[in-house]
């Protein structure tokens, strides 16, 4: 009997330590694919020729100056910034306010609005998006740079409202009422009191929408005309061309892509955890 | 004059008073450029450029050109959902253990910042005739001639692997977390082995969570559009219902059209969110904490 046993728990032992062995390979080829596959855009868009070998012939930067003056990268770049900055600005000054209400605030319908801001987040961009773009090229704000931010904010206005509900709710609001006895009115309150203490969410909030806004291709595909196309558009018209231009001066507009999305994400990770970058449906 | 203080008192009773209209804003934007636009394709699917009201949906669901979308985009988001969430169980489970699970973490969440649009040129590269991958199979004789991975189906079921694994997981990742282990630990007290305590415990309290994934990750593929264009066979076998609904309204200029399939793409969606939802409600529903309260 009790030999039985211990085979018994050996085996569940043995195959245990099999099944882990089983799940570390996985994640480690995982890993390994997507760092080849990042590794082949960056050594791409350094070489000179690369066919039949493992790495390229040789090694040169003029790629970079080709996308640069090829692919109009300056403008693209300050496009980028344009909306990437205003989206930013406006979904912090539309998102804040409405997430203090949302934490504060008791008020009839409150789970009818709380699924108004989750909606745009579960429904995927492209759905609304082509009904969005429809109404926006009507009123004739398609095509151009107001018609993109526009279209950006539709997810990122929620976005803020559902990260920022919770850190609103950590204050006391104990302090808001010292503040409004003191004679703070609802502005003052806001700006010295409110705001400093929640400059970390925001920080946090500000940032995801940053980063979610430099790869939101659907929405900004669907809205930009040819001279408010973002670096993601940009990127997708180049590979969908290909053929038109080299290789490699595609693969460096994908690095410079790359390298603006990356430098943001490792910002916003220091002040998020990457899991929140998907819990976008935690408000629920 | 006399009734106004206490309209006043009422509603700040009731929660409402001028902080409150702060919201306003915000409630006024999701409905002018989420609910309306919305609202008004719908209204513009049933006003089509020909026809009577319903001849966009009758021309929809009689050309196998465009119905046979729906299937096309159902072959690949239903076995990339399912392969993406039942592998994220057991990655998560091995995970939360795991001291240092932010290095992990970091990298996976780099492919969903960088999107399909750049996953779509590296995988062109990667897994392209003269690729990294199709090298190593070649060396090693895994294979006697390149594999053909880009521009077909594997190209698009392969980049929602790269960006919809590691969504699915970091989201899986954050529902295991929330389950107190010492109710494991009391299993395995009890003599329950791995497999039971896994069946028995955990799945149960998992499945609201994980339903709620498996409608996310379903939503995400089903979209699925630069890569299905990029890395597919735009005009074939990856021809999904979104580039349909592009095709309508960017190319054939049809925005009546484009309307009526974004809508039933739509529908689509939810009927299968609420699909699962609904045999959700058929399992367990409690508390995943243990002890007392």
């Amino acid at each position: 009997m009790g030999a039985v046993r211990r085979t018994r728990t050996e085996g569940g032992a043995i195959g245990a330590r099999l099944w882990a062995i089983a799940i570390w390979a996985l994640v480690g080829f995982f890993v390994l694919n997507l760092l080849a596959m990042i590794a082949t855009v960056l050594v791409n868009s350094f070489s000179t020729r690369w066919f039949t070998t493992w790495l390229p012939a040789g090694y040169t930067g003029q790629w970079y100056a080709q996308a640069w003056d090829e692919f109009q990268l300056p403008d693209i770049l300050i496009v980028t910034l344009e909306v990437v900055g205003a989206v930013v600005l406006i979904s912090g000054l539309l998102g804040v306010p409405a997430a203090y209400v949302m934490a504060r605030r008791d008020f009839p319908g409150k789970r009818a609005v709380m699924l108004l801001f989750l909606l745009p987040l579960l429904v995927p961009p492209i759905t609304y998006g082509i009904p969005l773009a429809t109404v926006l090229y009507q009123a004739g704000l398609a095509g151009n740079i107001w018609g993109v931010i526009l279209a950006n904010l539709v997810p990122t206005v929620p976005f803020v409202v559902l990260i920022m509900i919770p850190f609103i709710e950590q204050i006391d609001p104990r302090i808001e009422a010292a503040a409004r006895v003191f004679g703070a009115g609802l502005g003052q309150m806001f700006v010295r009191v409110l705001v400093p203490l929640l400059m970390p969410g925001i920080l946090a909030a500000l940032l995801l929408v940053l980063v979610r806004t430099i790869a939101m291709f659907e929405l900004t595909f669907l809205t930009a005309g040819p001279t408010s196309q973002t670096l993601v558009v940009a990127l997708y018209y180049a590979v969908f061309a290909a053929g038109v231009r080299a290789g490699q001066s595609i693969d460096a507009m994908a690095v410079v892509y790359m390298v603006t999305t990356l430098v943001w994400l490792l910002i916003a990770l220091r002040f998020v955890n990457p899991t929140q970058i998907v819990g976008r449906a935690k408000g629920s | 004059m006399k009734d106004r203080p206490t309209l006043r008192l009422r509603l700040a009773q009731r929660g409402l008073d001028g902080a409150t209209l702060l919201i306003l804003p915000a409630i006024a934007f999701v409905l002018a450029l989420f609910v309306y636009p919305f609202l008004y394709g719908l209204f513009l699917s049933f006003t089509p450029k020909q026809g009577g009201a319903l001849s966009n949906y009758a021309r929809f669901f009689t050309d196998p050109y465009l119905y046979d979308t729906i299937g096309t985009t159902l072959l690949i988001a239903v076995p990339v959902t399912l392969l993406n969430v039942i592998v994220s169980v057991p990655v998560a489970l091995r995970v939360r253990n795991l001291r240092r699970q932010r290095l992990l973490t970091t990298i996976l969440v780099i492919p969903i910042t960088l999107g399909t649009v750049l996953v779509a040129e590296g995988l062109l590269n990667y897994l392209g005739p003269r690729g990294w991958l199709n090298r190593v199979l070649l060396e090693f004789g895994l294979a006697e001639h390149p594999v053909r991975l880009v521009h077909n189906y594997w190209g698009v079921f392969l980049s929602l692997v790269i960006t919809g694994f590691p969504f699915t997981f970091l989201l899986t990742l954050s529902y295991v977390t929330g389950v107190d282990p010492s109710l494991e630990q009391a299993g395995a007290m009890l003599g329950a082995r791995a497999r039971q305590r896994f069946a028995r415990i955990l799945l149960p309290l998992l499945v609201p969570g994980l339903t709620i994934t498996l409608c996310l990750s379903f939503v995400q593929a089903f979209s699925v559009f630069p890569s299905a264009v990029l890395l597919g066979a735009p005009a074939g076998p990856t021809r999904v219902i979104s580039i349909a609904a592009y095709q309508a309204a960017f190319e054939q200029y049809d925005y009546s059209m484009a309307s009526a399939i974004a809508m039933i793409m739509a529908f689509v969606q939810v009927l299968i969110v609420v699909a699962l939802l609904g045999l959700k409600g058929l399992a367990y529903r409690g508390p995943a904490g243990g002890g007392k309260g």
